[in-house]
């Protein structure tokens, strides 16, 4: 009995994500061609911001570097769309994604001997590295220019299929499908065994250490997942642009990812999703008024730590949802 | 000797707040915008429009650990950084708002143009007068530290927060007034460097992070520390440049994390 009630309350949960996948697939008919370009942008950076809150809200560690893995993942994606002959965009994609996660495991590695305040000092200071290599390596990565000109490659496996993706409608799907998957996976990664595992970690990190969890190393590989979806962040990015440069790398885009998982609430799965959005949302409206919103961001940011700390999918979940995790 | 004074503010701020305080630069930032505007467009006597510049951002220190910081005490790290790193994105846009985004350089008063020759070689007396005031702060410091009642509180509040609260030591007052003295310190830094280096929007930033490498190398909290790791980094700056390009900025940050690694007290912390 208890169970067809708990059937019977999600139902409106698959109502609601049906709704908005059907509304995400049709957009590109409707929506135009700006409205298509800012949700491509608003998925990369919920990547970003889930990237964020798997360190900050489900193990309880602050990254400033996260831009890092996403200047890898792009300028790794880059580099192998601008070295092929007859470039290939799983190629690229899967190319800078295996290198945003090598970075991530050697910085990793590096960064979980400490926790709190001098682990967000150490990624910040990895993070600043990665951004003086993009600004300064001028052979590799064209210094303050960055990398022009990458293609927009066709999706194809040889031999079986091959799409083409120069109109934005078709990456805006490749984007989509990309992103759902990554959504899909985080939600099974923090609902895992491993994903309670680091929950216990940010709660009490002795207890969990008696419990027999080697500590450290769930911590990296948490650290190693999360610089992944920051490289995806990152690698889907080039191709959409056709051009990196290094501000990607810089550490005030961390401090974009943290106030995206801020916005929507840490310690809530869907928080960085709708932080993105919002974040989004906020920039246009402000930007048709004014071009210093950065100014009012400051001045949301304030009231959301004085007053808001939650996050607005927490406030929501407090108020009229206590029974549900979102 | 720039690098010092912002770090030194911060360190003070970090030792007994225990707050990292990104906003920080910003105070950096607008000590070198409110000097600008009272020295290079009023027209005011530099030494008055240094004085005065301080206080203001003093004043202005003062109103934001009231009004902000002063709620975020207890919260924990994140809320903490991402509430200073708000300031940063206020008071850089509010720059651009009154001062516009171009750099401002007004010129180096009269009394300290002009070189005199040090060695042999000419050198320029601003720039002698910048390193003698970094000095004099540096041991200004040390003395008001070790010898004033209130540096004695401060050493107290530091050690046993409780317990100097317990003896009677105005905590929140203390609090106050040591942000007050730390933002006006960064804000000399950003005063100073107005007539040499350029003030512009997004300065602060830029200071906040090599503040930080500067601090960490000498130890969160620590003043002799952050005077030697200000050293180190000028210095690695400036022969960097000559020397390495490409690896400046990168070697910078590279000590910062060997020292984070293997002495996260910093090189001369306890």
């Amino acid at each position: 009995m208890a169970k067809l009630k708990e059937t019977f309350k999600l139902k409106p949960v698959y109502l609601f994500l049906t709704a908005l996948a059907i509304f995400l697939l049709a957009l590109p008919q409707f929506g135009g061609r700006y409205l298509t370009y800012i949700v491509i942008h608003v998925m990369l950076l919920s990547l970003l911001g889930l990237s964020v809150n798997l360190l900050l809200g489900y193990t309880g560690l602050l990254s400033f570097g996260q831009a890092a893995f996403c200047a890898s993942g792009a300028y790794g994606c880059a580099k192998i769309l601008l070295a092929m002959d007859s470039p290939s965009l799983l190629a690229g994609v899967f190319g800078g994604l295996l290198i945003a996660g090598a970075v991530a495991l050697v910085i990793g590695f590096l960064c979980v001997r400490h926790t709190d305040i001098y682990f967000a000092m150490l990624t910040l200071c990895f993070g600043m590295m990665i951004y003086s290599l993009a600004l300064k390596w001028r052979s590799m990565t064209g210094g303050d220019d960055g990398l022009v000109g990458i293609p927009r490659a066709p999706l194809e496996i040889p031999g079986l299929f091959s799409i083409n993706m120069s109109p934005m409608e078709n990456y805006y799907y490749f984007v989509l499908i990309m992103t759902g998957i990554a959504i899909f996976l985080f939600y099974r990664l923090v609902n895992s065994p491993f994903g309670l595992s680091l929950q216990s970690i940010r709660d009490s990190e002795s207890r969990t250490a008696f419990t027999g969890i080697p500590v450290r190393t769930y911590r990296l590989i948490a650290f190693v997942i999360a610089g992944l979806y920051a490289g995806l962040a990152g690698v889907l990015l080039p191709p959409l642009e056709n051009t990196v440069t290094p501000p990607i790398a810089h550490w005030s885009y961390s401090g974009e990812g943290v106030i995206v998982a801020l916005l929507g609430g840490i310690y809530t799965f869907t928080g960085p999703i709708v932080g993105a959005l919002l974040f989004f949302v906020i920039k246009d409206v402000i930007m048709r008024f004014t071009e210093y919103w950065l100014f009012w961001l400051g001045i949301i940011v304030l009231a959301l730590v004085l007053g808001l700390r939650g996050g607005v999918v927490g406030a929501i979940q407090r108020k009229f949802l206590p029974k549900m995790t979102l | 000797m720039y690098l010092w004074l912002i770090a030194a503010g911060l360190t003070i701020v970090f030792g007994v707040l225990r707050i990292l305080n990104f906003a920080h630069g910003v105070f950096y930032m607008l000590g070198g915008y409110a000097t600008f505007t009272l020295y290079g467009m009023l027209g005011l006597n530099f030494w008055l429009s240094l004085v005065l510049s301080l206080i203001s951002v003093a004043l202005l220190g003062g109103l934001i650990e009231r009004l902000f910081l002063r709620q975020v005490y207890n919260l924990e790290l994140p809320y903490q950084l991402i509430l200073t790193y708000a300031f940063i994105l206020i008071f850089d846009d509010l720059a651009k708002m009154i001062w516009g985004p171009m750099f401002k350089i007004p010129p180096v008063p009269s009394a300290l143009s002009g070189t005199v020759s040090v060695l042999g070689r000419a050198f320029p007396v601003y720039n002698l007068f910048i390193i003698g005031t970094g000095i004099a702060v540096a041991i200004g410091l040390w003395l008001i530290l070790g010898r004033t009642w209130w540096g004695k509180t401060i050493r107290a509040a530091v050690s046993e927060r409780e317990m100097a609260s317990a003896l009677g030591i105005n905590i929140p007052m203390l609090f106050l007034t040591v942000f007050m003295f730390g933002t006006a310190v960064a804000a000399l830094g950003g005063a100073l460097s107005v007539p040499t280096r350029v003030v512009t929007p997004g300065v602060g930033m830029l200071m906040i992070v090599e503040a930080f490498v500067v601090t960490v190398i000498g130890g969160l909290g620590n003043l002799k520390g952050a005077f030697i790791g200000a050293l180190i980094v000028g210095m690695l700056t400036s022969y960097g440049i000559m020397f390495i390009p490409i690896l400046q900025l990168f070697t910078m940050y590279a000590i910062m994390a060997i020292v984070l690694l293997i002495r996260p007290q910093g090189i001369f912390g306890r």
